[in-house]
């Protein structure tokens, strides 16, 4: 099985070094897609032969995370004009830096976990661990709240990987309902970033700290 | 190891490098719609700074001298401690790899030395990008080298790479592919190629090798601009043995794949020269810091 994941699991990761480095805004969405597809494909890789309602939650990922967010977020990148993330708070190399750190944390911390035989093997918890960890730098150093969703899009992709090694417990519907619960979360912050810089003129996190009637 | 093939070796990286560069050239004139230079013009061009006479500025001393022939010496050492087509290097021992890495700094050295010799300010502002990057690129270089020596368990490059590479990906993949992704930046960054420095600019500028040359001329030009070559074929030869598994058939047809397989990465590092814009100098750190933490994950992956 970790023949096939590792790869994935590894892909998923330099994916978010490539989020963290990058300062255009359309690569870091692209990224995040990628990574949501990557998880889809893990997850059919796992359990697509096990029956039909594993194939259509591997199927219904591909397609929210690969294809609908991503969509609405270009949408709303179009539609603000923005390209690049402009002097985040914390620099790119600092914050590439710090996600490397939170990966080599990671994978040490997953080894003093008591973990089943087979998820030991598996990159999946610190691929899961750091995956959150890079979804928390990008919510907490970034400016543009458009970055600051996929930021929060990659924190979810985070959980998804960990809810990878507890499968068989995992009922479907709750998977079902976390990844509707996602759709709806970027589709309303996609909507609120809209209303934000008409009103401000910008979606810079930091103009909004004053409020206007 | 024959003395016969010691000098085949020797006479391989010496006469190689312009072919390299010229298939590099082609590339890049094919893809930008040109028929392109022939494949032979970088000899045509290093015969003709042979046959000329040299400019020696007054304020010079015998370091300006040394740098170009420094650099041919240090190059063709560690062209020595690589294998290329055969199964070891002319010369091995554990620990060679760090011989390797920095006989290249010692030619980077003499170079940025040769270049301070003139008193230019731009051959300064070249030396102080060239030595900033190499010491980045380091780095990535040792990193992706210890992958290797984690799977390995040798300290030597013919260790390394001299034997079958394809159990080295059948056991390792994703760490050796990550170094091997590391090494190519580490590869363009150390040989001034796009997207770290353009070879065929105009602008002093933003040059980083060519600038320290702006005042070498005639034989010394030419020994600096070999010297340069074959640092790209040695590096470009040690990549290709990690990356690709040679057929484990006679001498001949490992000798043959191997050639093939320089020049497929030559037309490679020119496609990448057609497709990518130079980085702004503030981004190259960037990139190389990118590199060094591919292979330092890619180390992780092993030693978790």
């Amino acid at each position: 099985m970790s023949e096939v994941l590792n790869p994935l699991l590894v892909l998923v990761l330099l994916f978010n070094f490539l989020m963290l480095g990058t300062s255009r805004v359309a690569a870091v969405i692209n990224a995040a897609a990628a990574q949501g597809t990557l998880l889809g494909v893990a997850y059919l890789a796992m359990h697509g032969g096990s029956g039909v309602r594993a194939l259509a939650l591997g199927l219904a990922m591909i397609g929210i995370k690969g294809i609908a967010i991503p969509r609405i977020l270009r949408g709303a990148l179009r539609s603000q004009g923005i390209r690049r993330e402009v002097e985040p708070f914390v620099s790119f190399t600092t914050s590439l830096l710090l996600g490397a750190v939170a990966t080599g944390l990671s994978v040490l911390f997953a080894r003093t976990l008591p973990l089943a035989a087979g998820d030991a093997e598996a990159l999946l918890v610190p691929a899961s661990l750091a995956t959150v960890l890079t979804g928390f730098i990008v919510l907490t150093t970034r400016r543009k709240a458009l970055t600051q969703v996929v930021g929060y899009l990659t924190l979810e992709n985070g959980i998804f990987i960990f809810g990878l090694t507890l499968i068989e417990a995992m009922p479907f519907l709750v998977e079902a309902g976390v990844l509707l619960d996602v759709l709806v979360g970027v589709f309303v912050m996609g909507v609120v970033i809209d209303h934000i810089s008409r009103e401000f003129s910008s979606i810079q996190v930091d103009d909004l700290t004053e409020l206007r009637e | 190891m024959t003395p016969l093939g010691a000098i085949a070796h020797l006479a391989l990286a010496v006469l190689l490098p312009p072919l390299l560069l010229g298939v590099i050239q082609r590339t890049k004139a094919r893809m930008a719609g040109r028929r392109g230079a022939p494949l032979l013009q970088p000899y045509y061009d290093l015969a003709k700074l042979f046959s000329k006479g040299i400019v020696l500025s007054r304020t010079t001393t015998w370091v300006f001298l040394a740098g170009p022939v420094v650099a041919v010496a240090t190059a063709s050492l560690a062209s020595l401690l690589v294998p290329f087509g055969e199964k070891a290097a002319p010369v091995s021992f554990a620990g060679d790899l760090v011989l390797f890495a920095y006989l290249f700094g010692l030619g980077r050295f003499f170079t940025v030395a040769a270049a301070l010799d003139t008193g230019s300010s731009f051959e300064g502002m070249g030396g102080a990008r060239e030595a900033t990057f190499s010491a980045l690129a380091e780095p990535a270089l040792f990193l992706s080298l210890l992958v290797l020596v984690i799977v390995r368990q040798s300290f030597s490059l013919s260790g390394l790479v001299g034997e079958d590479q394809s159990a080295l990906w059948a056991t390792a993949g994703v760490p050796v592919a990550l170094a091997c992704l590391s090494l190519f930046v580490v590869l363009l960054a150390e040989n001034s190629r796009i997207p770290f420095d353009d070879p065929t600019t105009h602008l002093e500028l933003t040059m980083i090798h060519e600038v320290m040359l702006l005042d070498h001329s005639g034989p010394l030009l030419g020994l600096a601009l070999l010297g340069a070559a074959q640092k790209l074929l040695v590096q470009s030869a040690l990549l290709v043995r990690i990356a690709v598994p040679l057929p484990d058939g006679p001498e001949p047809l490992r000798w043959a794949a191997f050639l093939a397989a320089i020049l497929a990465l030559g037309v490679v590092i020119g496609l990448v020269e057609s497709t990518m814009a130079r980085l702004r100098l503030r981004q190259v750190p960037m990139l190389l810091i990118a590199a060094s933490l591919l292979s330092a994950f890619g180390m992780v992956l092993l030693v978790r």
